[in-house]
């Protein structure tokens, strides 16, 4: 009896262990399914004209349903490792969403800040924060320079080299 | 196989297949309650009917919802406001009630730590109960989403954003959740597939499971009285009904409540038609647009406490902060340290405690609708830290409270 | 009288509660500004009495309005259609067969005299290198205010004392702003056309969806940026964010591309009125079911309480 009561304990864990098994691999189809779509990971690049910035005038392009900031600086803004250089002109480029808790600041231009209507945060021309609660500068797009255009989404040496500097996460 | 006879009638017919007579003896009408309770008992009923009105309104709405970031905004504020025969009736009373229903649950809620309703042998109930708010929370924000306003886009980016935790950067936990870098069809899809199906699911049977958890311990009363109940119901049930302790639950405590109901029912109603702006905000009568964030984000009110724990600190601290917030409430059972159930008033340095907890709420509450600027983000983070501070001092305060003998 | 207590304490924090985060947390949110009742003080009022007639000549030839605006009531129609004039200006210039009745009249006034100050668009044309659309007038050789008078007074005698509400806001506000619960866009109604039976494709609808963006494109290169369709912003701004708003947009949206309307309080009302047609038209509909709801409930808690008492008698 007792040799048939272990055999029957047995069978029952094997097959509870085997259904536990079946559910995992059913989780893993779950999991699947709630990934993003791969046309909507496959978002591509966006390629930014520079040639037609303004100085002090913030310009918003889209990438990947985010907006990216693209500031030409005058002149008087102080130079800063974070910024692009093309020809001689300098540039903020960012990607506009507040490092805190994902708003999109406004820019004030008389001020050169940017200021998150969210949370109150503040960043100064290069994206550093001024005032709390962003706990990080706004973050620098993977981009690459061409010319007169900038490529977002595709990785450069020059962004390579911001990124090891850990000027942007 | 049982013994079946001929049914003399449809409802012995019945009776023989389903026990209904047993049934309704252990449900209803030999379900005790305790005699001495007030309007406060009620609320329960309250929120049963209120989640009713919600689940009727639901369906009537989901009949012409489109779940689509292309049509959901119009599909609710056209079609179903202007062209569905009184389908402005169905969002209005859908919007008002999942606001009220808050109120009413933090009512409960309140009036549960107040009696001590939490405690020897009833911590099930304040488990479940807690169980019930965290899952009708997330039945709210997914609801929140559905009309595509900017108020559901902002809200649903804030609030998926949390799962990024701070400095871990889970991107990509972020993006699983959404479906995408920013909220869009799938998202909106998802949280649509969670506010009809799956969470009421969740939130029904967690409903069956809050009343199943009431069942051995019995309802509290207004002293804390341990009461014998099978002394007590016997007392009733030869006659004695003046002087017995317990009430039937069929109709002698039904009826007390839906007086109530009726009650709240002309409170409800008068917001619905005439007052419905605080459950309605007018931002989100603004089409959702990812690339302008409205001047002010806010969630509803009920969540506005929490927020405000995770608002003003640095991010890692606020994340720790919001987390303490979400979870603290469930473990009161274990972090009241005294052996008294009794109603606040008697319980000394406690009183003094749950005053304090309301209205801390309270003020967080109102700091956290407030712009985060100036001398607010300091209030914020005092009023935040001595929230935190006064349930980590709750063990302390009632190991100090002096026990006191129940009532008889 | 214990429950009664406890009732009061309920309804001291449901209040106090919801004076913090509705009345108080607005009034801190949303700054009051300056408000006239459209009274437009910062004009100079008409200093002459004009003359409708001697108007009636200079709008129609020395003041050279026609060049840009039609007069519909008066069978004159504009020498462009919405599309051509959003090219050249950025916008489709009004029809004044309503101004009169709708604009207030020292607004008209300064208007014809020097229009980027009656619209308030300092910021935008400072007239040195960047011009409004609209010259400011000249003068026709006599007492320039005194034509000036007589213009508005032309404008007043030709409008109907009774403008429609939706005439008011497609007058007002159509040039700009599209309203697509009132299938309004902002080059005129969605035509009521029929698809082809055999492919089930609209093409005049489609035509027309063609115009509509390409104006729409015209427009948000002259504002900066597409104004908003104003379907259901009645529900979606305060009351008084919208008067406030309409009579000195400025006060609210600093350095808004939005000019100045212009309206008289009479007009903003049927605007408003418009604006509450197309956002919230089950008004009235609400406003007539709620007593009735609210009366059933009453009779239904009256009728409670004698059950539960009945009930209650054996237990006390």
């Amino acid at each position: 009896m007792a040799v048939k009561k272990e055999r029957r304990n047995f069978l029952g864990l094997a097959l509870g262990g085997f259904t536990t098994l079946g559910g995992i691999a059913a989780l893993g189809a779950a999991k699947r399914t709630w990934d993003p779509l791969p046309s909507v990971m496959a978002a591509g690049f966006s390629v930014i004209d520079l040639s037609v910035t303004k100085p002090n005038v913030l310009y918003v392009a889209k990438w990947r349903g985010k907006p990216i900031f693209i500031l030409k600086k005058t002149p008087d803004m102080e130079k800063n490792p974070r910024e692009v250089i093309v020809g001689d002109s300098r540039y903020l480029i960012c990607i506009g969403i507040c490092t805190h808790l994902g708003c999109i600041p406004s820019y004030f231009p008389k001020q050169h800040k940017f200021i998150c209507a969210c949370h109150g945060g503040q960043y100064d021309s290069n994206g550093e924060v001024t005032k709390l609660p962003p706990p990080l500068p706004l973050y620098i797009p993977p981009f690459k320079i061409d010319g007169q255009k900038v490529i977002i989404g595709e990785s450069s040496p020059e962004f390579q080299k911001l990124k090891a500097a850990g000027l942007t996460a | 196989m049982a013994h079946f006879t001929k049914a003399t009638s449809i409802h012995d017919w019945l009776n023989q297949r389903l026990a209904v007579d047993s049934v309704k003896k252990v449900l209803a009408t030999e379900y005790w309650i305790p005699k001495n309770i007030n309007f406060l008992w009620a609320m329960g009923m309250i929120l049963a009917v209120t989640f009713g009105l919600l689940l009727i309104s639901g369906i009537f709405l989901m009949m012409y919802y489109k779940p689509d970031t292309a049509f959901a905004f119009d599909s609710v504020n056209y079609t179903i406001m202007s062209q569905v025969g009184y389908g402005w009736l169905w969002r209005h009373i859908h919007a008002v009630a999942a606001s009220v229903i808050f109120l009413i649950i933090y009512i409960h809620m309140f009036t549960g730590i107040y009696y001590g309703s939490y405690k020897k042998g009833r911590e099930m109930i304040w488990i479940s109960g807690m169980l019930l708010f965290v899952t009708f929370s997330g039945e709210a924000f997914s609801g929140y989403m559905l009309p595509w306003g900017q108020m559901s886009y902002w809200a649903g980016t804030v609030i998926t954003d949390i799962f990024s935790l701070g400095s871990l950067n889970l991107d990509g936990l972020v993006q699983w959740i959404r479906g995408g870098y920013v909220p869009g069809d799938a998202f909106l899809n998802r949280f649509y597939m969670l506010h009809v199906l799956l969470l009421p699911l969740a939130v029904i049977a967690l409903i069956v499971f809050h009343f199943a958890t009431l069942r051995l311990p019995h309802v509290n009363n207004q002293d804390g009285e341990d009461i014998n109940f099978k002394e007590e119901s016997d007392k009733y049930l030869s006659g004695n009904t003046k002087s017995s302790k317990v009430i039937r639950f069929q109709f002698d405590f039904l009826s007390k409540d839906i007086v109530i109901v009726g009650f709240f029912m002309i409170f409800f109603f008068y917001l619905v038609f005439y007052h419905f702006e605080f459950a309605m905000d007018p931002v989100n009568f603004d089409p959702a647009n990812g690339l302008k964030t409205p001047t002010h984000i806010y969630p509803e009110w009920y969540f506005l406490w929490t927020y405000e724990i995770l608002r003003p600190f640095p991010k890692n601290p606020g994340l720790l902060a919001f987390g303490f917030a979400q979870v603290i409430f469930i473990f009161l059972p274990f972090l009241d340290r005294s052996p008294n159930v009794a109603p606040a008033n008697r319980r000394g340095i406690f009183k003094i405690w749950f005053w304090v907890l309301i209205v801390t709420m309270v003020i967080l509450t109102v700091l956290g609708k407030l712009p985060p600027e100036g001398i607010y983000t300091t209030y914020g983070t005092v009023v935040a830290s001595f929230f935190i501070l006064l349930w980590l001092s709750l063990p302390i305060v009632t190991k100090l409270e002096k026990p006191i003998g129940s009532k008889k | 009288m214990k429950e009664l207590k406890i009732l009061a304490v309920l309804v001291f924090f449901t209040l106090l509660t919801y004076w913090g985060i509705e009345p108080f947390a607005y009034s801190k949110m949303h700054k009051s500004v300056a408000y006239t009742d459209f009274v437009y003080s910062d004009l100079p009022a008409l200093a002459k009495v004009g003359d409708a007639k001697r108007g009636e000549v200079l709008v129609k030839g020395a003041g050279a309005c026609l060049g840009c605006h039609g007069i519909k009531s008066q069978g004159l129609l504009p020498p462009m259609g919405p599309n051509a004039a959003a090219a050249s200006f950025g916008v489709n210039p009004p029809d004044l067969s309503d101004v009169g009745t709708l604009f207030d009249q020292r607004f008209l006034a300064e208007l014809i005299k020097n229009p980027v100050k009656a619209l308030m668009l300092e910021h935008k044309f400072d007239g040195k290198t960047k011009f409004f659309p609209m010259p400011a007038f000249a003068g026709a050789g006599g007492d320039k205010n005194q034509e000036v008078a007589d213009m508005v007074a032309y404008l007043k005698s030709i409008a109907p004392k009774d403008v429609s509400a939706k005439d008011a806001f497609t007058v007002s506000c159509g040039r700009c702003h599209a309203n697509r619960y009132g299938d309004w866009t902002q080059i005129g109604f969605v035509p009521k056309t029929k698809s082809n039976i055999i492919t089930n494709k609209d093409v005049d609808l489609l035509k027309f969806k063609i115009k509509t963006a390409e104006y729409q494109a015209d427009l948000a290169k002259y504002m900066g940026k597409l104004p908003p369709d104003l379907s259901i912003m009645i529900r979606a701004r305060s009351e008084d964010f919208m008067k406030t708003f309409v009579e000195n947009p400025g006060s609210q949206l600093k350095g808004t591309a939005m000019p100045r309307v212009g309206l008289t309080k009479e007009g903003y009302k049927k605007v408003k009125s418009y604006l509450e047609e197309t956002g919230d038209p089950s008004k009235s509909a609400r406003e007539a079911l709620g007593p009735w709801v609210i009366g059933f409930f009453v009779i239904f808690t009256i009728l409670a309480l004698l059950w539960k008492r009945s009930i209650w008698k054996e237990l006390h």
